[in-house]
C-alpha cells in the first residue's frame, strides 16, 4: 500500500497553525535561525544541489533561480523576495491547504530565501478570494514579528527583513509571475515581455525572486536535513515530494503529499479511492487547464516533469482531474477553452482573437458544420499560431490540451 | 468608516494600490467602488483618475457599480462545471429571480461567476462573501440563503 510522504504537509493537523508557539515546538524556525548563521552562498549551493524544481508547475530549479537573483548585482540598493500565492489553476489547491494548516513554513522558507539572496523586503502576493489563508498569514506574519523572527538583526545577525501581504482581485493571468509584478506595481495585469527575467529585472526594475508557495515550503525542511537527504527521495530528475490535487470522479478527492515517481493509477486507486461508482477509468487531465490529457496508457507513468514530458503530458501545478466513463471529452475542452477566454488579458491580439475562434471551432463541431477531425486539426492549427505568437504562458497554453487531446483521444473526441 | 481613516492604513505606494481598494470597497455599503472612492485613491497615490479606474475594470473583484450585501460567487471552472455547476447557477438565479452580475431588489445579494475558487475538492462549489460552500449538488437553497440577512 502507498503511503503518502509529507514534507510540506509534515504539520498538518498536528499544530495549531494560528500558533507560532506550536509551529516552533516542532522545531520551526530553526533552520531559519542556522541558516542566518551560515554563509548565503552556502545556502544556494544546498538549495541547488538539492535539485528542488519549481511547484508552480514551471519546474525550473529554485536553487539556479536563487543564484540568479543573489549574483545579479553586487551592491543592489533593493532585491525582493515575492511569494507567489496566487492560486487559479483549476484544480488546483495544493497552496491553500498549506497556508490554511501551516502558515509559518511557508514563512520560514521564505526568510530563508531572502537570506539567501540578501532582499530585505518581501512580499506575498495572495489572490484576494482565499480569504482564511490571508488571515492565517497576517497572523503568522504579526507572530513573528513579535518573535524577532521578522526584523531588524533576526537571532543576532546582520539580516533585517520585512514582510508584507499583498491581495490580488480576481486574475488566473496574475500568478504568472512577469504579470504579477505589474498586478504588484498596481497595474493592470499585462504580460512583460521576457527576457529580462525577474532575476535581472523584476519589481520596480530590481532583481526579484519569485517563488511558489510549495517550492517555500519545501525549503526549511531541506536546509535542516540537507539536499542529500531530500535528492533521496523521488526520482532522479524530479526528486522530492509533490502535493497532487486530485479531483472529478474519485471516491476520494482532496490532496496527497507523495514522493514523485508515484503513478498515477497509486494516486487514484490506492489514495484516491477508486473511480466513484465503480466506473472505469476514461481519462485524466494533468497540471489544470493549462494541462494534457492523458488516457490509461500513462497509468503506470512514473509522475516527474521528465517522464511525464516524454508521454507528451505535463506535470504542472500537481492538479489530476479524473474523468470516468461517458464523461465528454468535448464538454471538458469547452469548459478549458471558455475559462481561458475569459482570462485572457487581450494583450496580444493572437490570444484575444485565438481564444473565441478556438470556440467557434467547437461551436461548429457540436452543430455538425464540421467532422471532428476535421475539427481537431483546426483546433490544433489556431492554437499553434497562439503559442507562438503570444506573450504569456496563457496564451501558449491552450494547445496543451488540444494537442494531448489529438494524441490521446483522436479517435473519441 | 471615514476614508481618510483607511487610507491612513497604508502607505501611499503603488504596491498598496489593489489592497487601498479592496479596502475602499469593503468599506462602500454598497460594496462596489464609486467615482468619490476612485477619485480619493487616485489622489492618495498621486495619479491619475483613469490609472484607477483602468486597474478597477481589470480585476473582478471590483464592482464600478452597487451590488448587494452579500456576493454569491459560484465556481464555474472545468471542475465544478464537470461536476454539474450550470445548474447550481440556474437553480440560485431561479430561486433569488435575478440573473448573473444582478442584485436582487431588497439589495441583499448579487450574484457573480468565479474561475477556480480552490475547492475543487468539493465541486460544485461556491462562496458567499467569505463564506465557503462546497457538495452543492444536492443541496436546498432556501436552508442556505436564509442565514444570510
Amino acid at each position: 500500500m502507498i503511503q503518502e510522504k509529507r514534507i510540506t504537509l509534515k504539520n498538518l493537523g498536528k499544530i495549531n497553525p494560528e500558533s507560532i508557539d506550536d509551529y516552533i515546538n516542532v522545531g520551526g524556525y530553526k533552520a531559519f535561525e542556522k541558516t542566518v548563521g551560515r554563509h548565503h552562498i552556502e545556502i544556494i549551493d544546498e538549495m541547488v544541489k538539492s535539485s528542488l524544481r519549481g511547484r508552480g508547475g514551471a519546474g525550473f530549479s529554485a536553487g539556479l533561480k536563487e543564484k540568479f537573483t543573489s549574483e545579479a548585482c553586487l551592491r543592489c540598493e533593493q532585491k525582493y523576495l515575492i511569494c507567489n500565492a496566487d492560486e487559479g489553476e483549476p484544480g488546483t489547491f495544493k497552496d491553500r491547504i498549506i497556508m490554511e494548516n501551516d502558515p509559518h513554513l511557508m514563512l520560514e522558507g521564505m526568510l530563508i530565501a531572502a537570506y539567501a539572496i540578501g532582499a530585505s523586503k518581501a512580499y506575498i502576493y495572495i489572490r484576494g478570494e482565499y480569504y482564511k489563508s490571508i488571515d492565517r498569514i497576517n497572523k503568522a506574519i504579526s507572530a513573528a514579528k513579535e518573535k524577532g523572527i521578522i526584523g531588524k538583526n533576526v537571532f543576532g545577525s546582520a539580516f533585517s527583513v520585512d514582510v508584507e501581504v499583498k491581495l490580488g482581485a480576481g486574475s488566473y493571468l496574475c500568478g504568472e509571475e512577469l504579470t504579477l509584478l505589474e498586478s504588484l506595481e498596481g497595474k493592470r495585469g499585462y504580460p512583460r515581455i521576457k527576457p529580462p527575467y525577474p532575476a535581472e529585472y523584476g519589481l520596480y526594475g530590481k532583481p526579484t525572486l519569485i517563488n511558489n508557495v510549495e517550492t517555500l515550503a519545501t525549503i526549511p525542511t531541506i536546509i535542516e536535513k540537507g539536499s542529500d537527504w531530500y535528492t533521496s527521495l523521488g526520482t532522479e530528475n524530479s526528486p522530492g515530494t509533490k502535493i497532487f490535487t486530485i479531483s472529478g470522479d474519485v471516491n476520494k478527492p482532496g490532496y496527497y503529499e507523495t514522493e514523485m515517481g508515484i503513478t498515477l493509477r497509486e494516486l487514484i486507486y490506492e489514495l484516491a479511492g477508486g473511480i466513484k461508482d465503480g466506473k472505469a477509468f476514461y481519462a485524466a487531465i494533468l497540471g489544470g487547464a493549462a494541462g494534457t490529457f492523458v488516457n490509461e496508457s500513462v497509468l503506470d507513468t512514473p509522475m516527474g516533469f521528465d517522464t511525464l514530458k516524454e508521454k507528451g503530458a505535463v506535470l504542472g501545478s500537481g492538479a489530476i482531474m479524473v474523468m470516468s466513463e461517458g464523461r465528454s471529452l468535448f464538454d471538458m475542452t469547452n469548459s478549458i477553452l471558455e475559462f481561458f477566454k475569459h482570462e485572457s488579458c487581450g494583450k496580444c491580439v493572437p490570444c484575444r482573437i485565438g481564444m473565441p475562434q478556438l470556440l467557434h471551432i467547437m461551436e461548429n463541431l457540436k452543430n455538425n458544420k464540421i467532422g471532428r477531425i476535421e475539427a481537431l486539426d483546426l483546433l490544433l492549427y489556431e492554437s499553434e499560431f497562439m503559442a507562438k505568437s503570444s506573450l504569456c504562458p496563457l496564451g501558449q497554453s491552450p494547445i496543451l490540451p488540444i494537442k494531448s487531446l489529438k494524441q490521446y483521444f483522436e479517435n473519441e473526441f | 468608516m471615514e476614508r481618510s481613516e483607511i487610507l491612513k492604513q497604508f502607505e501611499p505606494a503603488n504596491e498598496n494600490m489593489l489592497n487601498i481598494l479592496h479596502a475602499l470597497q469593503n468599506n462602500n455599503s454598497q460594496n462596489y467602488l464609486s467615482e468619490e472612492d476612485i477619485k480619493i485613491a487616485a489622489n492618495y497615490l498621486n495619479t491619475t483618475y483613469s490609472h484607477i479606474y483602468g486597474v478597477v475594470t481589470y480585476y473582478t473583484m471590483f464592482s464600478l457599480k452597487p451590488r448587494g450585501k452579500y456576493i454569491i460567487r459560484v465556481c464555474n471552472s472545468p471542475v465544478c462545471n464537470m461536476e454539474n455547476s450550470t445548474k447550481v447557477i440556474e437553480e440560485i438565479k431561479r430561486f433569488l429571480s435575478i440573473e448573473v452580475g444582478e442584485t436582487t431588489d431588497d439589495k441583499r445579494f448579487t450574484l457573480e461567476l468565479s474561475e477556480c475558487l480552490g475547492r475543487c475538492g468539493k465541486a460544485p462549489g461556491m462562496m458567499i462573501n467569505e463564506d465557503v460552500i462546497g457538495n452543492l449538488d444536492n443541496v436546498d437553497f432556501k436552508s442556505i440563503f436564509e442565514n444570510y440577512n
